[in-house]
């Protein structure tokens, strides 16, 4: 049981990087980008060329597939999303569906559809046992990998939005737009940033994901909707609240599939339904905030 | 200067070209025998797509799962020939109330919350049906479908035949039934009042209108319709399959409404043809990649603006 | 001299927003008929009221009662069937509809028909008659076919009261509505609304105090969420502290 616990963490914190982009740029830009997925697609693939054309080793290839993949999100949402911030929800989403069309048929045909294996370096293989019988705790190496890369970054992302300028900056066009602007922050260079970062975060959780999640063109449409729960209950007022919701989606999912494998993805289907019928604006809103 | 009633009448009546197009569209399964079997396709996508326009396009609501009810009523319709009745009116009209019911159920799922709310909840809801259609396989033949349907005569009188004709026939009948139906729904009050809560919600609510009930009607109804459109589907095909269900369906839908154009039900008609010939077009040319081009589509579609499609003679004037 | 009877009323209403008390124990009672004038400086909390009254707000505390009966759990729609309509400082309207359109939505709604599906919209003459005179009113009825979303903005703000009025309120809560409207059409539009019926109830937030003064017979002077005081023009005119509210504001409280 702890052992599925250990995964579900893992899975959760995996699901939060690759959702909190996503989550700051609803909450942000209030533009539902459902081709948030395609960009952790990307990473995925840029780690498995790499790896397997050039012998680029696995961990220079996380900090490479950040850049690049934050890199092409910086020119589309200078080039493409930005004219599509006023427009509204149902344009928003018919688009960015587009762009994943788009990127799934180019991963089709430039990659093939078959799945893509990441050939993990010795030392991350393997696993640990600690304890005994039911309270034995297995850890996957590669798990506990992911999840202190993981819990670094959202450290590092809590400490950037709390202790920067470019954080209150970031919470204060989060707030309220124009007020903002108002007082002088270039709003559009606030977007911009935070689009890139958002995006570089998800090829990054792609890269780290490819051995786990799986790779292969369907990726953006599969884990999509997992996505976009996290960011439906945990709101985005906030990094803890998706980040509270990823770890809850990972463990239900992880503890749902093992336990009652017949109706395992049901589980969390059902638990969102639920969720978002009682408190529509998510799980953890900031009190008195706008939601 | 026209008065108030005629100048209301005038934009509700029967335009000059609709019964026209009504009796052609009657005419086709006899007119191009042949092609009977696309005919009945698109007959059941149009009827589908009015449904989606229902809430999408008159009252505004973003969903993403409107595939749950045309599923429901496939199965309810396929169970029903198998193991009560034969009789395809009959079995119809149960798929109809199936999937009203479920989508009363699910219309409180829509009433609060975000668009993106929203959103997740109608992909929720679609997602799960098909996970419970895959797991209860004693009851839904599982990720096999139901098959072997077989239907009785058509009022007692017309059998299906081989070719297809009677089966696009009987959808054209049940479409342009709805479409009559929803054509009185959409001129009405009532539907005035639902295009009022898609365009500015805070003052319908300041004029008296009870959004809530409005939102949770309208979406019943249009479960209804999109049951009715799955049942044809099950007892034209003869066998009723879980991707009834599949997300796919109801991103299509909302594509092909959007290609031909939401808030005047003929969108739904014409971007069935349209993306139904297109589909057939493209897949024959580059099979792979109807995803790459229909995503293509879309993004520039979209950034054009969506108003600007069906109105070819804006695409070359500046932006306003 | 009878008491006067009390439409409205709103009984120790606050509404606070985490740490910021919008609305302070605000007590106010608007009479039968009455013209009452709710003013104050920016952001003392006059649309916060309104908010609060028809619904769209649910106070943290208080009570307000509608013709002697107590509103307060209901909802905004509700409110409205019972008489109480607001107007919107900024427009709010239905922009793919014509103003026709829109006020034939209201009437049949109003009259109970906003469930009926069956017949088409307006064929009721009933209906249609009591289009034209709001649209005639309004001076609507050159525009009555046109999109509202094309509309000039004076004929939107037209439209805006034009559609309060099309559900025959008792109790009518106006939030400025001349705002943005040039100044040879104010008059004009508040002369309609000051030419409604004697027993329509008006309570009106506005800021241009000629206008204020001309229409009301009752004012509340709203200050930081709470009520400074309240009384007939003339003695608030001559209130040394509203005067020091609007003096050290930098706005002039004139009137001749």
């Amino acid at each position: 049981m702890l052992t599925i616990l250990f995964d579900g963490i893992a899975y959760g914190m995996l699901l939060f990087i690759l959702a909190v982009g996503l989550a700051v740029t609803m909450g942000l830009m209030n533009f539902i980008n459902l081709a948030h997925g395609a960009f952790a697609m990307v990473g995925g693939y840029i780690t498995v060329v790499l790896m397997q054309r050039y012998d680029v080793p696995f961990l220079l290839c996380l900090p490479i597939a950040f850049v690049v993949v934050a890199l092409l999100g910086a020119v589309l949402e200078r080039t493409l999303y930005r004219p599509m911030y006023r427009r509204p929800h149902l344009d928003q989403v018919l688009f960015s569906i587009g762009l994943t069309f788009m990127a799934v048929a180019a991963m089709d045909y430039f990659m093939t559809s078959s799945q893509q294996i990441v050939q993990l370096p010795e030392w991350l293989k393997g696993r640990t046992e600690l304890g005994e019988g039911a309270l034995m705790l297995g850890m996957g190496h590669y798990r506990l990998f992911i999840i202190a890369v993981c819990a670094a970054l959202t450290v590092g992302l809590q400490y950037i939005l709390t202790k920067t300028r470019f954080g209150s900056r970031l919470r204060a066009s989060v707030d309220d737009q124009r007020v903002a602007a108002g007082l002088g922050i270039n709003v559009n260079v606030v977007f911009l940033s935070t689009f890139a970062v958002g995006s570089g975060l998800a090829g990054l959780g792609g890269a780290l994901g490819a051995e786990v999640l799986g790779l292969d063109p369907s990726f953006p449409l599969k884990f999509m909707v997992y996505f976009l729960i996290v960011v439906a209950v945990g709101g985005t007022s906030s990094i803890t609240g998706p980040l509270l919701a990823a770890l809850l989606l990972g463990i239900a999912d992880v503890a749902g599939k093992y336990y009652i494998p017949t109706f395992g993805a049901f589980i969390v289907y059902a638990l969102m339904i639920a969720i978002l019928i009682w408190r529509p604006q998510g799980l953890f809103v900031r009190k008195g905030g706008k939601a | 200067m026209m008065n108030a009633q005629q100048s209301l009448h005038n934009s509700r009546r029967w335009k000059v070209w609709e019964p026209v197009l009504w009796l052609l569209a009657l005419a086709l399964p006899y007119l191009l025998g042949n092609h009977a079997l696309i005919i009945n396709e698109i007959a059941i996508v149009a009827l589908f797509a009015v449904s989606l326009d229902l809430i999408l396009g008159y009252t505004g609501i973003v969903s993403l799962g409107h595939a749950a009810f045309f599923g429901m009523g496939a199965y309810a319709a396929a169970l029903f020939a198998k193991l009560v009745m034969p009789d395809p009116l009959i079995g119809l009209a149960f798929g109809i109330v199936v999937a009203t019911l479920v989508g009363a159920l699910c219309s409180f799922t829509i009433m609060r919350g975000s668009d993106l709310t929203r959103l997740m909840v109608t992909l929720g809801v679609g997602m799960l049906l098909m996970e419970l259609a895959n797991k209860l396989d004693w009851l839904t033949g599982g990720a096999d479908g139901l098959q072997g349907v077989m239907m009785g005569p058509v009022l007692g009188r017309f059998e299906f035949d081989l070719q297809g004709q009677v089966a696009a026939w009987y959808s054209i009948s049940i479409l342009l039934l709805f479409l009559f139906l929803s054509r009185r729904l959409v001129n009405s009050p009532f539907g005035a009042t639902l295009t009022a809560v898609r365009d500015n919600r805070l003052r319908a609510m300041a004029i008296g209108i009870p959004v809530t009930s409005r939102l949770a009607v309208i979406y019943t109804i249009a479960a209804g319709v999109a049951g009715a459109a799955g049942a044809l589907l099950a007892q034209t095909t003869g066998f009723a399959s879980i991707d009834v269900f599949a997300f796919d369906r109801s991103a299509d839908l909302v594509l092909l409404l959007v290609i031909g154009g939401t808030g005047w039900l003929y969108g739904g008609v014409a971007g069935a043809i349209v993306f139904k010939i297109m589909q057939d077009l493209i897949s024959s040319i580059t099979p792979q990649y109807w995803t790459f081009w229909i995503g293509l589509f879309l993004v520039v579609l979209v950034m054009v603006g969506r108003e600007r499609l069906i109105r070819p003679w804006t695409w070359f004037r500046g932006k306003k | 001299m009878s008491s006067p009877e009390i439409v409205l009323s709103a009984q120790g209403l606050v509404k606070r927003f985490g740490g910021i008390t919008a609305t302070g124990n605000v007590n106010l009672d608007l009479r039968k008929g009455a013209r009452h004038a709710l003013i104050g400086p920016n952001g003392a909390g006059k649309t916060t009221l309104i908010n609060l009254l028809t619904g769209v707000l649910e106070p943290t505390e208080g009570r307000i009662l509608l013709e002697g009966k107590d509103i307060t759990d209901l909802a905004p729609h509700q409110r409205v069937r019972r008489g109480m309509v607001r107007t919107f400082q900024i427009n709010q309207l239905f922009d793919t509809l014509t103003p026709l359109e829109t006020l034939a939505l209201t009437i049949s709604q109003h009259l109970g028909m906003g469930g009926a599906w069956w017949q088409p919209l307006g064929k009721r003459t009933q209906v249609a008659e009591r289009c034209e005179q709001l649209l005639e009113k309004f001076h609507l009825t050159e525009v009555m076919n046109q999109k509202t979303n094309v509309l000039a903005y004076g004929k939107r703000r037209l439209l805006e009261i034009a559609i309060a009025l099309a559900c025959e309120p008792r109790v009518l809560l106006l939030d400025e509505p001349v705002a943005g409207v040039p100044a040879g059409e104010r008059e004009e539009l508040l002369q309609t609304v000051a030419a409604l019926p004697a027993d329509v109830s008006v309570l009106l937030i506005e800021h241009d105090m000629d206008l204020v003064f001309s229409f009301a017979n009752r004012m509340t002077v709203l200050v930081n969420g709470t009520v400074l005081t309240e009384g007939d023009p003339d003695t608030i005119a001559n209130d040394p502290r509203v005067k020091a509210v609007y003096l050290g504001h930098g706005e002039e409280l004139a009137h001749g």
